[in-house]
């Protein structure tokens, strides 16, 4: 990394650039590179995956056959607000941004991200976040179990873990807000000359769009947990109805954080599949224009149909009718970026390494959790559908083959990148086809469980369910021991055939122009414009 | 790092810091906004729990059925009945209805009356001229104590509205008397 550099960029931080990564696990600990942040990130997530993921299987274990075969009702109800909590803001988000954080310097030719202490910071808060919120599980009164959506006042009869929750919640935002800050900040100051906004590649026009939502609805949680620590601690009533305060107000303000959380766990995702599909079909991304516009009417509604998760709060009914039709119209820009990604497809040269596979899944999945969306945006249908299984099958069909299959999409686009040997591919199309099988067996029958009047959040259940239940429980055992074939990828992943700099022929864009494996220091020097912006093309 | 554009890291993280610090305030500025959002669409049955002025203006042509329903919150010790379970009113004309309540323990307690009005169109004409749930109520050991609501429905009422109920939930606030 000697490079020398105009406007003497080499001393632009630090003193990094003389030397390579310090060793041992100070390199980790302090470090300020975008690459090994976001590898501390995906690894993270991973572990995080492989933790809810247990708490799944004990959940399906217990749901396998009617009755209680485990522990008591109340360590059953820990278990689906952890493993919930776990995945969202421990697996999904987290891996999203290490994806950030490793590819968006790549793709807009930065030598770093913008704040790299900041992003010190940002990555290890979160292991605290977890050993504090997991200890939980170990504390008098058992973890929290009244849901990850925290509605008092049954969260407030949490025991002990009560305080440790709402911290971790806390720290969990921070992190976020952090993260999102740096990528901002990255994107909007840190491209290649002559990158103009909209000739950004789609992975971070989605980041951009998603930072934002992410500053903008975080601290809202973080003033809603708040005001649950102060009810149960410091003597007021926000949610107390005794004191004067409403619980119902809790739930308006926990999903007006809460909806657009929802898609910052899927507008990622919508950017990786655009990053992998034109790559496998040979062609351009049909109507990048029309995506970056489409992503941020998706965004923009985020704010506006948080009511749609309680209609049955009792609303009325032009409050109703309003949340019903502004969760509806979400489906247009969401259908632009289904049509878009066929039309991609439409007449290209395509092949199917496995995270063109992934990403064929996300988009023949995801709709269906669309569209599962759909039936329960009408807020009559709503009222049957409320609390059943079938909410459940809605949202693990778009979090499942949706968020996770991307984020499987994206490791396995960029492996070669990161590491400079191509993974194994037959390896990687077992995992695929494993998990695909299996995801379906688990979460389809869910919608016939909801729909026939399988309520959510019990431990056991009535007779009538027990073969869906039990066909929901063996897919999801065969689909967390898919992912360990993931792990056997990675573990076999320096093992195959040396990648060269574009690793995948149809691939286009700037993180392509970099060796493989990309050198610990990229970009010292801005890219050439015209690379920039002719790779992109 | 360069010095332009350090300075403009600067101003745009100022920036987004600003958006940071309005949004956690704009979640607490939903309490008061859903306040005011309540009272004004009686949003989640919410009537008025302070006392107010009303002009008797009897319609003796419209009939409407008021139900009464009192619920006890699980951690408050006591009984808490309706005296009557309905009554047919007039709307514009005045009425009396007494509801009973008694402290189950041998000590002292203050417990608090929350109403609720449903449907939710009906919240705002249903007014309340003298309640029970305006103050908390103070109970010696095992009292029993009759407590008055006064009412009138407003003719304002909409149409389609022929019944009315008026739930009650009683809370135990005795420690929050205590720490004030």
């Amino acid at each position: 990394m000697t490079t020398t550099t105009v406007d003497g960029h080499a001393s632009d931080h630090d003193a990094h650039e003389d030397h390579g990564p310090e060793k041992g696990f100070k390199r980790w600990l302090f470090s300020t590179n975008h690459k090994d942040i976001g590898t501390m990130y995906l690894i993270f997530s991973l572990v995080m995956f492989f933790i809810g993921g247990a708490m799944a299987m004990y959940i399906r274990a217990e749901l396998a056959i009617p009755g209680l075969q485990f522990r008591d009702p109340h360590f059953f109800n820990s278990m689906t607000t952890m493993h919930a909590l776990i995945m969202v803001f421990g697996a999904i988000m987290p891996a999203f941004v290490g994806l950030a954080n490793w590819m968006i310097p790549l793709q807009i030719g930065a030598p770093d991200m913008a704040l790299p202490r900041m992003n010190n910071w940002s990555f290890w808060i979160l292991p605290v976040a977890f050993s504090i919120l997991l200890s939980t599980l170990f504390m008098p009164g058992g973890a929290p179990a009244g849901g990850w959506t925290m509605y008092p006042p049954l969260i407030l009869q949490t025991g002990d873990a009560f305080p440790f929750l709402i911290f971790a919640v806390h720290l969990m935002g921070l992190s976020s807000i952090m993260g999102a800050i740096n990528v901002v900040v990255t994107i909007i100051n840190m491209r290649a000359p002559d990158m103009t906004l909209l000739k950004m590649p789609m992975f971070t026009w989605t980041w951009l769009i998603t930072a934002y939502l992410l500053i903008a609805v975080m601290p809202v949680l973080a003033g809603a947990v708040t005001m649950l620590l102060t009810d149960q601690f410091f003597g007021t009533s926000f949610f107390l109805a005794a004191g004067g305060g409403d619980p119902v107000m809790f739930q308006h303000i926990f999903w007006f954080f809460g909806h657009p959380e929802v898609y910052i766990m899927i507008l990622p995702a919508f950017g990786v599949v655009s990053e992998i599909i034109p790559t496998f079909s040979r062609k351009k991304l049909f109507g990048h224009d029309s995506m970056v516009y489409a992503a941020s009417s998706i965004a923009f509604l985020s704010f506006i149909v948080w009511a749609h998760h309680m209609f049955t709060v009792g609303m009325p009914l032009t409050g109703q009718l309003f949340f019903m039709f502004a969760t509806m119209l979400i489906a247009v820009p969401t259908g632009v970026k289904v049509f878009n990604w066929v039309a991609t497809m439409w007449r290209g040269a395509m092949t199917f390494e496995t995270p063109m596979l992934f990403s064929l899944a996300f988009v023949f999945l995801f709709t269906i959790g669309g569209f599962s969306g759909l039936m329960l945006a009408i807020a009559p249908a709503d009222v049957q559908y409320h609390d059943t299984y079938f909410v459940v099958a809605h949202f693990h069909y778009v979090l499942v083959p949706g968020s996770v299959f991307a984020i499987m999409a994206g490791a396995y686009y960029w492996l070669p990148k990161w590491t400079g040997y191509y993974y194994n591919e037959t390896l990687g199309k077992i995992h695929f086809w494993t998990s695909t099988i299996f995801v379906n067996i688990t979460f389809f029958p869910m919608h016939f469980l909801g729909l026939a009047g399988m309520p959510r959040r019990i431990p056991d259940y009535s007779t009538q369910f027990a073969d869906f239940n039990l066909i929901a429980s063996i897919g999801a055992f065969g689909f967390g021991l898919s992912q360990l074939i993931f792990v056997l990828v990675l573990l076999t992943a320096k093992k195959g055939v040396e990648a060269d700099d574009r690793v995948w022929e149809g691939a286009h864009g700037l993180e392509w122009t970099v060796p493989s494996p990309a050198p610990w220091h990229t970009f010292t020097t801005p890219p050439k414009h015209r690379i920039a912006v002719e790779s992109f093309d | 790092m360069s010095e332009p554009r350090k300075e403009s890291h600067r101003s745009l993280i100022f920036g987004l810091l600003t958006i940071v610090a309005g949004s956690f305030a704009f979640g607490y500025a939903l309490v008061p906004l859903y306040e005011v959002f309540c009272e004004i669409t009686g949003f989640g049955g919410r009537t008025n729990t302070e006392a107010v002025v009303v002009e008797e203006a009897p319609d003796p042509t419209r009939e409407i059925r008021v139900e009464f329903m009192t619920t006890v919150n699980s951690y408050a010790p006591f009984e808490f009945v309706a005296d009557r379970d309905s009554m047919t009113v007039n709307p514009g004309k005045m009425y009396f209805a007494t509801f009973t309540a008694t402290n189950m323990t041998e000590s002292d307690k203050v417990a608090h009356a929350v109403p609720s009005v449903a449907p939710p169109a009906a919240a705002e004409n249903f007014v309340k001229i003298e309640c029970f749930c305006f103050n908390s109520q103070e109970f010696l050991a095992s009292e029993e104590k009759a407590m008055p609501l006064q009412f009138i429905v407003d003719p304002d009422i909409p149409e389609y509205v022929d019944t009315i109920t008026l739930g009650y939930t009683f809370y135990d606030t005795t420690s929050m008397a205590s720490n004030n």
